[in-house]
């Protein structure tokens, strides 16, 4: 069994975000970009797996500018085997990068897609339900623990409230949350590996997709400072702030 | 001139605050995007319950189901369930609350109908634009969708819940819906956080960090002041990813948004990723050894202190101002 896993290029989680001077978007000049963290968890199961002897290969895909290539690297240096790059230099928004991931799953005879729950910069956590449902396949978001059996899996959810474990057949989508597992960090040697491996770049049009994005920023701004309030000396004070100023108690 | 299509989650008969929420939410887009009518959807054992009482809420028709494929929640079988009522209803706009539900299988159901959607918003224009929060919340973002067929999922702690008005719209049964085999089964559940309030629901949120080092502590410290003060305990990411407390406590942009009256933050450094699930709470109060430590630029009220000391002296506090007022 094969193993898809979209890797997304993302800003790193350290930076600090800011908008540019029309409101248009953020100042990517001097940008860290880094693999979206929950991607790596994708990677590091999938690994995983195939580690096991439960999968064959580990290929992680990516749709973007050449320069999405890097993240996709950085997958094959944690140790996927290759790389597909569907290349597009325009907004990408969830349903394109579905209709990407789900097309080029199409092309490679996969068992099974692995990916993040949510990216960290547009938040949406839209797309690996996307491409379950373009695909007609099951999915199961938010993992926290993945089991794998004959022609199925089980998996362990985190949901409001607790953890909800289901069971699917394969092929399906599996979304990771945090606690899925600690991604392995890229070895020097995974690094050189990394640059030999194979990568494929397909041009979006080449895979029948007409991007359609129909989700539009207008205006980005900050959000509204919150000011930080004062210090109180002891409990006694506090209660009484809590009880007489703010009324919450 | 379509109509909305409101997911109301339902608890054996009843509408929790979530669905209120959607119905909110729902009432500001009719008015926003031109809408006609809006359709409540409520699936499960107590459904038909749950529409009686969601009907109370002024929606047009609700739409229920105790099919026993809707008795354990399952994305395919939602969103199936929730794509025939949207296709007979002639619904163009769909609404949800973004909690686990509704992020796992609206955006499955948007792709069935092929529609856009915007996650977790914070807010509707009159002009019918839309306010997200990107980037951890270091941006908010206005936005704007295109296309015949538009979905929103709703961020709980930005909307107020419904009150009740008139019962005048229908109540209708759906009738039989395929549900494929990929639908999968739910094999088990387990519950965390014993009789608190669920933490996304409740007034008041008591949160430990990595300085309570132990699951021990959590328990021995800061349990007794959640329960003096009926709070929902939370976590940061430190804390849960050091084992001490369980997952679906954590509180961050990557885990539960919450904005309660009070949330109260022991022993937490205050790093964005948590600052991004607590900041919009009424009133914030830190407990921390070090005076430096970023949460106390957005805490209402700070005590730097040695949190061994002060929790238990505050958890007797409170009790006594509780039993005294």
């Amino acid at each position: 069994m094969k193993i898809l896993v979209p890797v997304k290029r993302v800003p790193d989680y350290e930076a600090k975000i800011k908008i540019n001077s029309d409101g248009s978007g953020i100042v990517t000049d001097g940008i860290k970009w880094i693999a979206n963290p929950f991607d790596e968890i994708a990677v590091e199961e999938a690994l995983k797996i195939r580690e096991k002897g439960d999968a064959s290969e580990v290929v992680v895909v990516g749709i973007g500018p050449a320069d999405a290539a890097t993240q996709l690297r950085y997958g094959m240096a944690m140790g996927a085997d290759s790389g597909v790059l569907v290349t597009y230099d325009g907004e990408v928004d969830s349903d394109l990068a579905a209709r990407a991931i789900a097309a080029v799953y199409e092309k490679g005879e996969y068992g099974m897609i692995i990916m993040g729950k949510q990216s960290i910069d547009s938040d949406a956590n839209q797309t690996g339900q996307l491409v379950a449902e373009h695909l007609g396949l099951p999915q199961a978001c938010f993992a926290s623990k993945v089991e794998l059996g004959e022609g199925s899996v089980k998996v362990t959810r985190e949901v409001d409230g607790g953890l909800e474990t289901v069971e699917v057949s394969t092929p399906c989508v599996i979304t990771t949350d945090l606690r899925l597992n600690e991604p392995r960090y890229a070895s020097l040697p995974g690094i050189m590996k990394a640059k030999k491996k194979p990568m494929d770049e397909i041009p979006l049009g080449d895979l029948g997709i007409e991007p359609n994005v129909r989700i539009s920023i207008r205006k980005m701004s900050p959000p509204p400072e919150r000011a930080a309030g004062r210090k109180v000396a002891d409990v006694a004070e506090l209660v009484s702030a809590l009880q007489n100023e703010a009324k919450v108690l | 001139m379509g109509n909305i299509l409101v997911y109301l989650d339902q608890n054996e008969g009843v509408l929790p605050k979530s669905a209120k929420i959607a119905i909110t939410a729902a009432g500001e887009l009719k008015g926003a995007w031109s809408k006609d009518k809006l359709i409540g959807v409520c699936l499960g054992k107590g459904a038909s319950a749950a529409a009686d009482e969601a009907l109370t809420f002024g929606l047009d028709e609700v739409h229920f189901s105790e099919d026993a494929a809707y008795e354990k929640y399952r994305a395919v079988a939602y969103a199936c369930a929730c794509q025939s009522v949207y296709a007979s209803a002639s619904c163009d706009a769909a609404v949800a609350t973004a909690n686990t539900t509704g992020k796992d299988f609206f955006p499955r159901l948007a792709a069935k109908v092929d529609a856009v959607q915007a996650s977790d918003i914070i807010g509707i224009n009159s002009d019918g634009s839309l306010v997200r929060p990107m980037y951890a919340g270091d941006v908010i973002a206005e936005i704007e969708l295109s296309g015949d067929h538009k979905f929103v999922t709703l961020r709980a702690t930005a909307f107020d819940a419904a009150q009740p008005s008139s019962a005048s719209g229908a109540k209708k049964e759906l009738g039989s819906v395929d549900i494929p085999a990929i639908a999968g089964e739910v094999v088990g559940y387990e519950l965390s956080g014993g009789d608190r309030p669920e933490l996304t629901d409740a007034e008041v949120v008591v949160s430990g960090g990595r300085a309570m080092q132990s699951e021990e502590n959590f328990e021995k410290v800061l349990f007794p002041l959640a329960d003096a003060l009926g709070a929902a305990v939370g976590a940061s990411r430190a804390a849960v990813d050091s084992g001490y407390a369980p997952n679906d406590w954590q509180v961050g942009q990557t885990g539960k948004v919450v904005a309660p009256n009070l949330y109260i933050a022991v022993g937490i450094s205050g790093a964005i990723q948590h600052l991004a699930g607590m900041k919009d709470s009424k009133v914030i109060v830190a407990i921390n050894k070090d005076p430096d430590a970023p949460i106390y630029e957005i805490a209402d009220y700070g005590l730097v202190a040695d949190l061994y000391e002060v929790v238990p002296e505050l958890t007797e506090a409170i009790k006594a101002a509780k039993s005294a007022g």
